[in-house]
Order: C-alpha cells, then structure tokens, then sequence
C-alpha cells in the first residue's frame, strides 16, 4: 500500500519551473532515497509533502489523507526534519522536546515516555539537560531528528539530513535511521550523497530539473545499465602509444564498448563489457599479442553510473551547472515563511 | 485565522469542542512558556525595558523642574504629566517588537518547525506572542507606576489603576497585531528593526506624550489628534488626576473635543480594525 502518492506536481517560482509534473509513490515500510543534484527540485517537492508550500497544481496524498484538503491530518502522519537545523537555542533539549509533544498535543505522561525512549535511542542523556546552543552538528541534528520523532509518525521526512555532518555523526545517523527502518517505519530522505541513498535506501528514485529520471530498487537500476565496468593496466606506468595500441584491439572485440585511455591513470584503460565470459579472452587475445596483464578490476555499475546514463552528465558536472544558476537568496526567501 | 478540521476521534461534538479547547490551551501554553524560557534566560531585554522608562521619568522629567507654575492646564506638575506618556510610550515600545521573535524564527527555520505540526490553531502562535508581550507591558507600566510614586507623582485610584490597564491592554493587543503582520511581510529583521525604528520617536513626539496639544503649532496638534497612542495617554492621564471621569473632554482636538469614553472607543476601533486587517496576511502566511 502506497503510504505517499505524489501525483504530477507542478510548482514554479517566478519564472523557475522548480517541479514539472514530478509523480512518486512511496511504499508502507520502506526507505525511500530521493537522489538528484542540489537545485532539481528535492527540497520543494518534501516541503510540499509536508504541507509547508502548496504546489500549482497536481495531488498530494499522504496514508489516505489528501495534503491538500487536509493538512492538519497530514501533519499528524508526518514527521519532518528539515535541512537546516531548526532549534531553539535558549531552550535545553529536552525542553525543546516537550515543546514538540504540546505541539502533538502527546499526554504529559505519554510526551515524557517518548522523551526517554528517544534518549536511549539517540544516546543523548550526557547533553539533553544542556541549553542547545553549545550542541555540535551533530547533536543537534540528533535533537532535530528526535523532535520529528516525538509522535511516532507513520512518515519520516528527511531533508538531506547528513550534509555537512562529521563521519561519526553521519554513521550514528546512519544506524538509527536503519534501526527506525528495521522496526518498520517508512522513511524518505533526500540526497546528493549517492553513496547515502546506496547504503540506506532500498527504493529510488533520481530527479532532475524537477521530474522522475529514474526509479527502482538501487540494484534494478544498476542492472538496468547491465554493464561492469573494467580498468586495465598492462604494466604500472605506460605510454600513450601502448595504450592506443591496445584501445585498438580490444574495440574489436565482441561485447566490449566505450573504450577511453586514462591519462590520469597512467595511461590505462576502461571499457564496459557485457558478457561474463568476456575477461578470459581478453586475456588470451592480449597474451597472443604479447602483452601480459599487469592489473585488472572490475565492478558493478554504480549510482554515478545510473546518473550518466539517464542524463547525460555525471551528478558533481549537475551540480556545478546549477550552483551557478541558482539564486541562493531568493531560495532561502522561499524557505522562510 | 483559524481553520477547524474535524477531528478524527470526535464520537461527538460536545467532546470535539473540549477536545479542541484542550489543545489549543496546550499549545498556547507551550509557545507561551518558549517565550518566558527566552525572557528568563536572556533577561537584558527585561531589565533595558524598565531601566529605560525609568531614565526617561528622571531625566526628562526633571528637565521641566523649575518651569513657570502655571505652565500646564491644571498647574500639575510636569512630571506627573510626563508619567501617563512614558507608561504609553514602554508599553507601545516593547508591542512593536513584539515581531521580532516571529521574524527570527522565520529566518532560522524553526517558523517551519512550527508550522509541520498539526495546530489546532494557527492562531496560537499570534495569541501566544501576544499573552508574552501584554504581560510584560503590565509589569513594566507596574514598575513605573510605583516609581512615579517614589518620586512624589501619586498613585492613580484602584479603579484608576484598572483603567491603566485596561488601556494598555487594548493598545499592546492592536500594536501588537501590527508588529506581527509586520514581521511576516518584510523580508528579514533587518527591515523590520528598520521601521521600528523609524515608526518610534516620531509617533511619540507626534503625541501628547511629552506636552499638551495647546503648546503645539496647528499641524501638529492635528498629527497628535489623529494619533493613536494620544487616546491611550489621555485617559491614564485621567487616572492620575484624582478624579477620574471618563464623561469629561480629554483631548482638545482641531477638529473638536474627545472624553474619556470616545478616546477608549477609538483605540478599541483601531485594534480591532488592526486585527481584521492583518488577518489575510496571517491566512495566507500561516495555512
């Protein structure tokens, strides 16, 4: 049962088209990864999900309940952490907490129950009783992510929830969202760590320039593209003849493609293939020529790879190309409200 | 402002309505207590609002010590006069920033934080800024109070001190209002702490805080006739007269004469029209 349908939203700001028919659906129980560059639109289609802006057109519907009609019930499904860190600096912790059960309007009773649980949880009982302003990053996205748990929502919201964390925070984050995930809850993230959304998510999709590019499990939609990719060295430093040479004769060969010559790696080479027996007699055609094999690897195509493929540029290019367009100002003064 | 949904639970509508009251008083009180949190642990903003009237009492009160006997109507002295405009002047101070809060909120986010909860009101955000900011205008116009009487100015009667009050009340609730419509139409605080700034002095000299409209020149008895904070002035200035009658002319206007009763009702007219009129812009910023 899908728990979140997203159906051909359509937001612009001004004269930027920020979500041009995006259409999702999100399943009861899984980690969905929502990948794209920063720029295509991840941002505004969670906000929009989260009730805080209301799309031009297209249906919002979140475990039954139309967003649109009746955000209140919506709120109530929805646990949201945004991308910046929304805290109350003069307020300890736990403070901040019982604010956010009132605000769920949780019992006192049951309110200071999930405030334990959720210490536990997040291993925050050295700091809770500290006002937040001398929280690291790290604690505080904790706290942040605890205020969006305080009323167990059947959705959690994440909003690019690990940039610009340290690792020992990212990996705490990490594992708590997979237990939160085991125990059965529904998660979506938004990401432009491809590594992230390959490590947590069992379900995706990339958007880009505001619309779906591609959806699936991670692994559907590297076996989409169906090819491993291989670097080869025929010894540790060659030479540009050499590699041209051996560029040539493996261009020839049935089920090998893209073959480039890496200057960068000392003049080695990488292709995909499409057969598995295709290594072996590569080997054999090299050694007949009198070549001997000096390193090989191969691996699986990755989500880098999925990018490429489904628009033509590799994510960093994405997002070097839209860091100069985007009105930085302007999009914090849509975040305000 | 507000918007009722129906209730998911609601068996039926007596125990939706006290289900909603519930609510909205805890998140009302949650918000509330945010605010006082911030107050007590930040207290500068507390002790700079009363030791500011407090400066503007003896500096500027003694400014006119030794002025001609008779120089105000009724021969009081200036300083008795000056402590109806300082009250007004506190009250009105601290109710224009009421915004500011709101306003960094939005700009940290946490306005959002707010807003993904399911609030029975949106309203409780407003009402909530406004509990925080009345509160703290009736403490301050307290502590002027009993410091006007240190320094020799009287006390106003019991029902005196009510109509202060009350007074003050209709004033914050509608400066207020305005201060929060503000501070979701401008862009960011800097704006904001821009028109507070530029809205401030001048409306206070523009009263009939610091003198009598009879000293002013014609147009700027009018400006002090049409402006606002001289209807909350004049009545507290009724109350520390000794005999307090709302019947009697207060504010000798150009364009004639307004008692106590007309004063409070104007003030009452321009809050509730405040209200109406931010209620759109906190519709469309607040759903």
């Amino acid at each position: 049962m899908p728990v979140v349908e997203l159906h051909e939203l359509v937001k612009s700001y001004g004269p930027v088209m920020a979500l041009r028919k995006l259409s999702l659906e999100i399943q009861q129980g899984s980690f969905f990864g929502l990948l794209g560059p920063n720029g295509s639109g991840k941002s505004t289609t969670l906000r929009i999900l989260c009730t805080l802006l209301e799309p031009d057109s297209g249906e919002v519907i979140v475990a039954g309940e139309n967003a649109l009609k009746n955000p209140r019930n919506v709120r109530r499904k929805i646990g949201y952490v945004a991308q910046e860190v929304a805290i109350d600096k003069i307020l300890t912790g736990r403070e901040l907490l019982q604010l956010h059960g009132d605000l769920y309007h949780l019992r006192r009773v049951h309110r200071e129950e999930r405030i334990k649980t959720l210490i536990e949880q997040l291993d925050m009982h050295q700091w809770i009783d500290r006002r937040s302003g001398s929280y690291s990053g790290g604690m505080r996205r904790r706290i942040d992510l605890a205020s969006g748990l305080m009323h167990e929502p059947d959705l959690l919201v994440l909003d690019e929830p690990t940039v610009g964390l340290d690792i020992e925070s990212r990996s705490t984050i990490w594992s708590l969202l997979k237990d939160l995930h085991k125990a059965g809850k529904t998660i979506l993230l938004s990401s432009h760590y491809l590594e992230e959304v390959d490590e947590l998510a069992d379900n995706m999709a990339i958007i880009d320039a505001g619309r779906v590019i591609a959806h699936g499990t991670p692994d559907e939609l590297k076996k989409e593209l169906g090819l491993n990719r291989v670097t080869l060295k025929v010894r540790e430093f060659s030479n540009e003849i050499e590699g041209e040479k051996i560029k040539e004769l493996i261009k020839d060969l049935d089920g090998f493609h893209d073959v480039v010559v890496n200057r960068a790696q000392g003049f080695s080479l990488n292709f995909f293939v499409d057969k598995k027996d295709a290594l072996p007699i590569l080997r054999t055609q090299l050694k007949e020529k009198g070549y001997d094999i000096f390193a090989i690897s191969e691996s699986r195509p990755s989500l880098d790879d999925v990018y490429l493929k489904s628009t033509g540029k590799t994510l960093l290019d994405a997002e070097l190309e839209v860091a100069n367009k985007r009105d930085l100002k302007k999009e914090a003064k849509q975040a305000m409200r | 402002m507000s918007k009722s949904f129906p209730s998911p639970s609601s068996s039926s509508s007596l125990t939706n309505k006290e289900e909603t009251f519930s609510q909205i008083y805890q998140e009302v009180f949650a918000l509330t207590k945010r605010l006082f949190l911030q107050l007590f642990r930040r207290p500068s903003t507390l002790v700079a609002g009363i030791i500011q009237p407090m400066i503007w009492l003896v500096l500027f009160g003694a400014l006119f010590e030794n002025a001609p006997i008779n120089l105000l109507p009724g021969g009081i002295a200036y300083g008795k006069f000056l402590g109806a405009g300082i009250i007004v002047f506190t009250a009105f101070s601290g109710a224009l920033n009421a915004g500011l809060p709101v306003m960094f909120d939005r700009e940290f986010g946490f306005l959002n934080r707010l807003l993904v909860a399911p609030l029975r009101s949106r309203s409780s955000i407003v009402i909530s800024s406004v509990i925080y900011i009345a509160t703290i205008s009736i403490l301050q116009s307290v502590v002027i109070m009993g410091a006007a009487f240190l320094l020799g100015y009287g006390l106003p009667s019991f029902f005196g001190i009510l109509l202060v009050l009350i007074t003050l009340l209709i004033l914050v609730f509608g400066v207020t209002a305005l201060s929060l419509g503000l501070a979701f139409i401008l862009p960011g605080h800097i704006e904001l702490i821009a028109v507070i700034f530029v809205a401030n002095l001048p409306l206070l000299f523009a009263s009939t805080a610091l003198v009598p409209i009879s000293f002013m020149p014609t147009w700027l008895g009018w400006l002090a006739a049409l402006n606002p904070l001289t209807f909350a002035i004049e009545p507290i200035r009724a109350a520390y007269s000794g005999s307090l009658n709302l019947g009697s002319v207060l504010v000798h206007a150009p364009y004639g004469e307004v008692n106590g009763y007309g004063c409070l009702l104007l003030l009452t007219i321009l809050t509730t029209g405040l209200f109406i009129g931010i209620r759109p812009l906190l519709n469309r910023k607040l759903i």
